[in-house]
């Protein structure tokens, strides 16, 4: 297990790097909201990015409250997923930023997602920076650290 | 594909198919040499069992909780425990069952038969893990044959076959295991046959005993031991032991009788027969084209070869790592009879005599160089002891486990450690020090001026009857600060008691006292399940089962008590070195006790520095995994316990955590609401003495000491093994 704040954030890194797609979990009144996206993450793990239409939920649901959730995982459908899958559980706050101004946080985005060039540059399409608190790292079933980000 | 195979179709089925030891007695049975009839379940058949009962991802699971590579033996032998239960408590589908039941019944019919593994790969040319599987003797009707093909399977996963996982190459997606199904041999003699000498390539070597052969197998009687010349058959040299016992079947393995008078002079082969077992070692040496390892037997005169395989230079004997070691702890019913009495007659008493003697010497009246020797002498006396305890109170643990695995089999219980109840209260010196506390308790929980002279740190009095108690309580376990093993002194006296005592006066009188369910159903329903010619074995199983759960705790507080002494001769040459009168005295003090010369380490060095950095910045655990050792839920402010002074300062309602509870610290457990411990198994102390109070535990909750602070507020799961950790901020992500 995870000791150290450093090996934690190596791992995270790593599952990072090793997958396109997180699950994020937004609120409507007290109904959560769970969609699949396609992330990328700030070297230093402090920020997540992704992009959504205007016209969905997730996006009404963020701009009204900014709290969220995301959770990435390894996992390959196979029974020893349980064990020996990585998830991370991230909680965090988004808010829609500035294609523009923002302009290397999406050429990070989309250096990971060429293939959302096109999409990325739609009008309707927002770039959603989330704002890292904390990630609770799960290993081996039940195992689980929390690394606080937040200053 | 039928589930049970012939002699003859083995040997058209392969040695995938039905592993080494089927293969290898079909092809000997095909050159015309004698075997015992033999049938074997093949692989395809433990696949279809694991698959239709979803066992394998089971034990997929059971087997992924934790890294194995971290556990300790007995952790794994945990694990190999809760397998077998799974096999024994998953009947085969029924189709399957049906159509095996009719097979060994029409094959077998009333034969007694012994059940054997037969993995591929076992016994091959490359590496021979013979003794890492089960076997099973004496086997009659199909419902006990069908049983055992299921431990058989189990056995797959035995505490030494996880131990030896790599060389196996056990994998729980590939490794299948056959089963042999073989008539009981009645043997008059039995051997081996070596066709090569392991290190003498000119040699042969043969061994033989009366009766069966397992006894030679496993080393419990030495068998007479000819050597041959390898070409020519000439005997070189013959060795003859002093032949006094025998083994014959018991139960469903092997018992040692007292060989007749006339045999014991006799050896077991005459130059006949030395010729017949070569000869027939030569012929598989030419079938099998190697030299081989031949298990042989004989009834009257007629030669039965029981196995042979390859002779190999490599197996797991021949590792220099611990593992043997550990295995070398599984003892038999006879030796652990045996060892119980030398512990119960011979050692304890000599440790309680012992360390009362030490207690008879006036160490201030000693001169220096006197106390020097003393120190020496009680420094050799407890090395004695520690080594005893490794040579002797560790193996006969063992007595717990026996007891675990004939309950599981004769019960097949959901949990598989219901046996355990049936070892508790056997009147542990640990549990009868607490019930010592509890009294000095109620004395102080009435007495408020008592409780107010001893807060203040004044004593009881003289006179005042605690004063009488106290005495005798440091008299018979002393003052409560030492722990053994682990290089801590004796140092805080009786104050630290004191201090404990008080604590326990907090609680309610009544606290610490369970009221446990009655066993004696349990009991009986495990007595029960033993025909009347094996009662008696059952209940002398059980015995050694309490016998071995009581002094699992109990020899540890002995060991305490030398220790003691030790510590109280090594302060009293601290005190002399300070006033020692010349030069030459100090030196020799220092000679005497290493330890004397630097100050001693205070328990507080080895703690973990407190990080000076914001707490926002660490890691913070939220649940550690480990197993649950004792049912409940409890919560509290850990406290870590790392030296004596740790233990003083604990506080009624706390949750113990630590690096591994020792007997020694167990009497802050009725203060505990929970036990959390690093060092993992279901038979340690910690796990034994959360069971007797009925404490939630966790036992191999691996870095817990790392993670926990004391005084974080954590919860122990004991039904599920996992500590969670107050989360200590809001989950809505404020910052």
């Amino acid at each position: 297990m995870t000791t150290s704040k450093t090996q934690a954030l190596q791992q995270i890194s790593r599952l990072f790097d090793s997958q396109r797609l997180a699950v994020l979990s937004t609120v409507n009144q007290d109904q959560p909201h769970t969609s699949l996206v396609a992330f990328a993450a700030s070297p230093d793990l402090a920020h997540i990015y992704l992009l959504t239409p205007k016209t969905t939920r997730k996006y009404d649901n963020l701009t009204a409250n900014p709290r969220v959730s995301m959770l990435i995982n390894d996992s390959r459908n196979k029974t020893e997923d349980l064990y020996a899958a990585v998830a991370v559980t991230v909680t965090g706050r988004a808010r829609p930023i500035d294609k523009t101004r923002h302009r290397q946080k999406l050429d990070l985005y989309l250096d990971r997602h060429p293939q959302l060039g096109e999409f990325s540059r739609a009008m309707t399409t927002a770039f959603i920076q989330v704002a890292i608190d904390r990630y609770d790292l799960v290993s081996r079933f039940q195992n689980v650290v929390k690394i606080r980000m937040a200053p | 594909m039928t589930p049970l195979l012939s002699m003859d179709e083995i040997c058209g089925a392969g040695p995938e198919a039905v592993g080494g030891k089927a293969f290898s007695l079909a092809q000997i049975h095909s050159q015309g040499i004698d075997v015992p009839t033999t049938w074997c379940v093949p692989c395809h058949v433990y696949d279809t069992y694991m698959l239709r009962t979803r066992l394998k991802e089971t034990i997929f699971f059971e087997l992924n909780r934790k890294s194995l590579d971290t556990m300790r033996w007995e952790e794994i032998w945990d694990i190999a425990l809760r397998i077998r239960n799974f096999f024994l408590t998953t009947p085969m589908p029924g189709d399957l069952h049906s159509a095996l039941q009719d097979l060994i019944k029409d094959h077998c019919g009333k034969t007694l038969v012994a059940v054997r593994s037969s993995a591929p790969g076992e016994d091959d040319a490359t590496a021979s893990f013979a003794g890492l599987h089960d076997s099973f003797l004496n086997l009659s009707g199909t419902a006990d044959i069908l049983r055992h093909i299921r431990l058989v399977w189990a056995s797959l996963y035995s505490d030494a076959a996880l131990l030896y996982r790599r060389e196996l190459g056990l994998d729980i997606h590939t490794s299948r295991m056959a089963v042999v199904i073989q008539e009981m041999i009645p043997s008059d003699r039995s051997g081996i046959f070596f066709g090569r000498h392991p290190s003498e390539p000119g040699e042969s070597v043969i061994e033989a005993v009366y009766g069966l052969n397992q006894a030679l197998v496993d080393g419990d009687i030495d068998p007479d031991r000819w050597t041959l010349h390898r070409a020519s058959g000439r005997v070189l040299c013959h060795t003859a032991p002093e032949r006094t016992q025998y083994a014959v079947s018991q139960n469903t393995g092997t018992g040692l009788v007292d060989l007749p008078q006339a045999l014991r002079e006799k050896p077991p082969l005459s130059a006949g027969d030395i010729r017949q077992i070569r000869d027939c070692g030569n012929a598989l040496e030419t079938h099998f084209g190697r030299p081989q390892d031949v298990e042989w037997t004989f009834v009257r005169d007629r030669l039965i070869i029981l196995q042979a395989r390859p002779i190999t230079s490599t197996g797991f004997t021949e590792t220099d790592d611990k593992r043997s070691w550990y295995l070398s702890l599984h003892r038999s019913h006879d030796n652990l009879k045996a060892l119980y009495q030398k512990i119960e007659h011979q050692l304890i008493p000599r440790m309680i005599y012992e360390a009362r003697q030490l207690k008879q010497i006036d160490l201030a009246a000693l001169s220096v160089r006197a106390l020097c020797r003393e120190i020496q002498k009680r420094q050799e006396i407890y090395d004695h002891w520690v080594r005893v305890y490794w040579s002797d109170f560790i193996p006969f643990a063992h007595g717990i486990r026996l007891f675990g695995q004939v309950y599981n089999d004769a019960m097949a219980p959901k949990d598989p450690y219901e046996f355990m109840r049936l070892l508790e209260d056997t009147g542990l010196k640990s549990m009868e020090r607490n019930q010592h506390l509890e009294q000095m308790a109620g004395m102080v929980r009435r007495d408020q001026a008592l409780k107010t002279r001893l807060e203040s740190g004044r004593g009881p009095g003289l006179d005042h009857p605690f004063t009488e108690v106290l005495n005798r309580f440091v008299d018979r376990f002393g003052d409560l600060s030492c722990s053994t093993g682990s290089g801590s002194e004796c140092q805080y006296g009786e104050a630290g008691l004191v201090q404990v005592i008080l604590e326990f006066a907090k609680r309610p009188g009544d606290a610490g006292t369970l009221v446990k369910p009655s066993v004696a159903g349990l009991k009986a329903a495990f007595l029960d399940r033993f025909g009347p010619d094996r009662q008696s074995f059952a209940a002398e199983i059980l015995e050694l089962g309490r016998e071995s759960f009581r002094l699992r705790d109990d020899d540890n507080i002995h060991l305490g008590r030398i220790e003691a002494r030790l510590q109280e001769a090594v302060r009293q040459g601290r005190i002399r070195q300070g006033l020692a009168s010349t030069p030459k005295d100090d030196m020799a003090l220092l000679a005497a006790v290493p330890a004397l010369g630097p100050v001693t380490a205070s328990p507080d060095q080895d703690r973990m520095p407190i990080s000076p950095v914001n707490t926002r910045d660490r890691i913070s655990p939220r649940q550690i995994v480990g197993h649950p050792a004792g049912p409940g839920i409890a919560s509290g402010p850990a406290r870590l316990i790392r030296g004596p002074e740790d233990l003083l300062c604990f506080k009624q309602g706390e949750i113990l955590v630590c690096q591994g509870v020792d007997p020694n610290m167990t009497f802050v457990v009725p203060l505990a609401a929970g036990l959390v411990e690093e060092r993992g198994g279901m038979l340690i102390h910690g796990a034994i003495i959360a069971r007797e109070y009925g404490l939630p535990c966790i036992t191999g909750a691996s870095e817990a000491m790392a993670l926990i602070e004391t005084g974080t507020w954590i919860t122990v799961d004991g039904y599920l093994g996992i500590v969670t950790c107050e989360a200590g901020d809001s989950d809505s992500g404020a910052a």
